[in-house]
């Protein structure tokens, strides 16, 4: 009895490999239908979209339902204004957060901000879009340009605060500690010297912000709304990207869909040119992340 | 070295003893800046949910709990409920995850164990940019490409064979349903359980596979233990999925077909809390209309807060479990 568990036959021995086997196969199958869809996704943007990358897709306005041709000019600025805006609130405010969890908040204090944070990259940015509307939209009684960036403000401030926070807790102890030592001041330490330490990967957190905020649509749905002309005033209804690519693709014309597709292209460029960029100065500040 | 030497004896000892103040004031002045910064946070969110909840009082008042389970939702006559929005929302999330799960899954375990160097920095990379790519781009390709392509390979023979013996896909088969929707939520919440299942597998200690490879296992069956071991973890990234694709609104109302009726068959439109208010907020007109949308994004809201808040909770037991290794 004995020995014949110590030593089984040989087909539990083969079964245990092949069971092996099966296993690497699956999982290095489900890693390529998992990155399947965004192929599809790029190639079918570029097939698409490139046909409608025109002249007049950058410089002109929407023409009139009907027409044929214009093009989306006033919603490309209109998204730069709106997460323009949108950053100068949320960056100062996420890099101070982030630098007031890491460098003066209690453990608990610390602990509630970071949860507080997670909670809040977790919500479904159209209730953002919600609050702005009866924040912002209600009392003044019409869409704005403000109302867009309250919201994307406020989708923007988590990711600042938690890479800020993250990249500010690697750098070493021994360089707050030295900068004190020398009886600098302590705003001057973290300004001057931890900041700079940490340069790189709170300029990584600014551009996923940014990223991020640039394609969202949902908040603007009934904040910033749209607007086929230019805008004048940033107190009026405004153009965005990703509505205008809304508001297109699902239209019935045929030539509305073509410019939806190249919206698409132009955000899809835009968010994988910003990922690579931030893979590439991530990788450069690698040491600080090895033990 | 002579550089750094003259910046630290000049610069900061000079400042310190010419201008004592500076020290204090500016110390006082930017830990306050930080502070309401922080402040200014934890308030956010409290003034999203309070306004919420302020914002759909009187569609509470009018209603009351039955907003939750009634189906019928006519503006006109001003009857508002919200049971095809929660049973739509939990559908396409729920099939959405079991599409998504195994393969997350699978994916995150190839990109700990077994692929190294870089193959496994670009398949993280190429993960990253999958959960990059904006919701309405995914709308954009889902409405003229995914959609169709259901219809026909999948949604007409499943319909044409089994339509008959099985009422989930019962016919008439159409191309935005609930299916397609559950497909391009599966794509979206793919990447997010994947980076934070990796991340917890990355968390599992080094010894326990030597451990289990030292006995005599084979890898597949050291993977099997550190699974195991990470499996609240792992439960953890898939509830932070499921509140991704509770939330997730443009993709989905491009190919749901936005019908407010409970339809049993999968192959049939449906319609989601997030974008019943992303199609109607605009065109509500009545104050009861607006607050009944602003209810179904309180239902919205308190539902994700608590879904992200048990996802959390499970993924940083696990994290501080292991930290100290």
């Amino acid at each position: 009895m004995i020995e014949r568990r110590l030593q089984p036959s040989p087909w539990v021995e083969y079964r245990r490999r092949i069971v092996n086997a099966l296993g690497h196969g699956v999982v290095a199958l489900a890693t390529v239908v998992v990155l399947f869809p965004l192929i599809a996704v790029i190639w079918y943007t570029l097939r698409e979209g490139i046909p409608g990358l025109t002249w007049d897709f950058f410089t002109q306005l929407p023409k009139p339902v009907g027409e044929v041709g214009g093009g989306m000019a006033n919603a490309i600025v209109g998204s730069g204004i709106v997460v323009g805006l949108a950053s100068l609130v949320a960056i100062p405010l996420g890099i101070l957060a982030g630098i007031f969890i890491s460098e003066y908040a209690s453990a608990r204090l610390a602990a509630a901000i970071r949860f507080v944070t997670e909670v809040m990259l977790g919500l479904p940015s159209i209730l953002l879009g919600i609050f702005a509307y009866a924040v912002v939209v209600k009392p003044i009684g019409h869409f704005s340009a403000y109302a867009g960036a309250a919201a994307l403000a406020i989708v923007m401030l988590p990711i600042v605060i938690k890479t800020t926070e993250e990249i500010l807790r690697l750098v070493p102890r021994h360089i707050r500690e030295a900068g004190l030592a020398l009886g600098i001041p302590q705003w001057v330490v973290v300004l001057r010297i931890i900041l700079r330490a940490a340069s790189r990967g709170i300029v990584t957190g600014i551009l996923l912000a940014v990223a991020r905020a640039a394609g969202e649509t949902a908040p603007l749905l009934f904040t910033a709304l749209n607007n086929r002309f230019w805008h004048t005033t940033l107190d009026q209804p405004i153009a965005t990207l990703p509505v205008q690519i809304f508001t297109y693709a699902v239209a019935p014309y045929e030539d509305w869909h073509r410019q939806a597709w190249a919206g698409a292209l132009v955000l899809i460029g835009l968010v994988l040119v910003l990922s690579i960029v931030l893979r590439l100065v991530v990788s450069r500040t690698h040491f600080e992340h090895e033990q | 070295m002579a550089a750094e030497v003259s910046s630290v004896r000049t610069v900061p000892q000079g400042r310190r003893f010419a201008y004592p103040w500076r020290g204090a004031v500016g110390n006082t002045v930017f830990f306050g800046l930080c502070l309401i910064a922080g402040i200014v946070v934890l308030l956010t969110l409290l003034a999203v949910i309070a306004q919420l909840v302020v914002e759909s009082r009187p569609s509470i008042e009018a209603f009351g709990i039955g907003f939750l389970t009634r189906s019928v939702w006519d503006p006109v006559a001003e009857e508002f409920g919200a049971l095809p929005f929660i049973y739509g929302t939990l559908v396409s999330s729920l099939l959405a995850l079991l599409l998504a799960v195994p393969l997350s899954i699978g994916a995150a375990v190839f990109l700990v164990e077994i692929a190294r160097g870089w193959v496994r920095s670009v398949l993280s990379f190429l993960i990253e940019a999958l959960a990059a790519v904006p919701s309405v781009v995914y709308g954009v390709w889902g409405i003229f490409v995914l959609v169709p392509w259901l219809l026909e390979h999948v949604s007409m023979p499943l319909a044409e064979t089994w339509g008959e013996a099985i009422p989930l896909v019962a016919p008439p088969a159409t191309g935005p349903s609930m299916l397609s929707a559950a497909v391009i939520l599966a794509i979206m919440v793919t990447p997010i359980i994947t980076s934070v299942a990796r991340d917890v597998l990355l968390a599992i200690p080094r010894a326990q596979r030597e451990a289990a490879l030292a006995l005599g296992s084979t890898r597949w069956e050291a993977i099997r233990t550190v699974i195991g071991t990470a499996r609240w973890g792992i439960f953890g990234a898939i509830i932070l999925g499921l509140g991704r694709a509770l939330g997730e609104t443009m993709a989905v109302t491009m190919v749901i077909g936005n019908d407010p009726s409970i339809h049993t068959s999968l192959l049939q439109p449906a319609y989601t809390l997030a974008s019943v208010i992303a199609n109607e907020f605009t065109e509500a007109t009545t104050p009861l209309y607006v607050s009944a949308l602003i209810e179904i994004g309180l239902v919205l809201l308190l539902t994700t807060l608590v879904v992200n808040i048990v996802a959390r909770l499970l993924v940083w037991s696990i994290a501080r479990r292991y930290s100290q290794q």
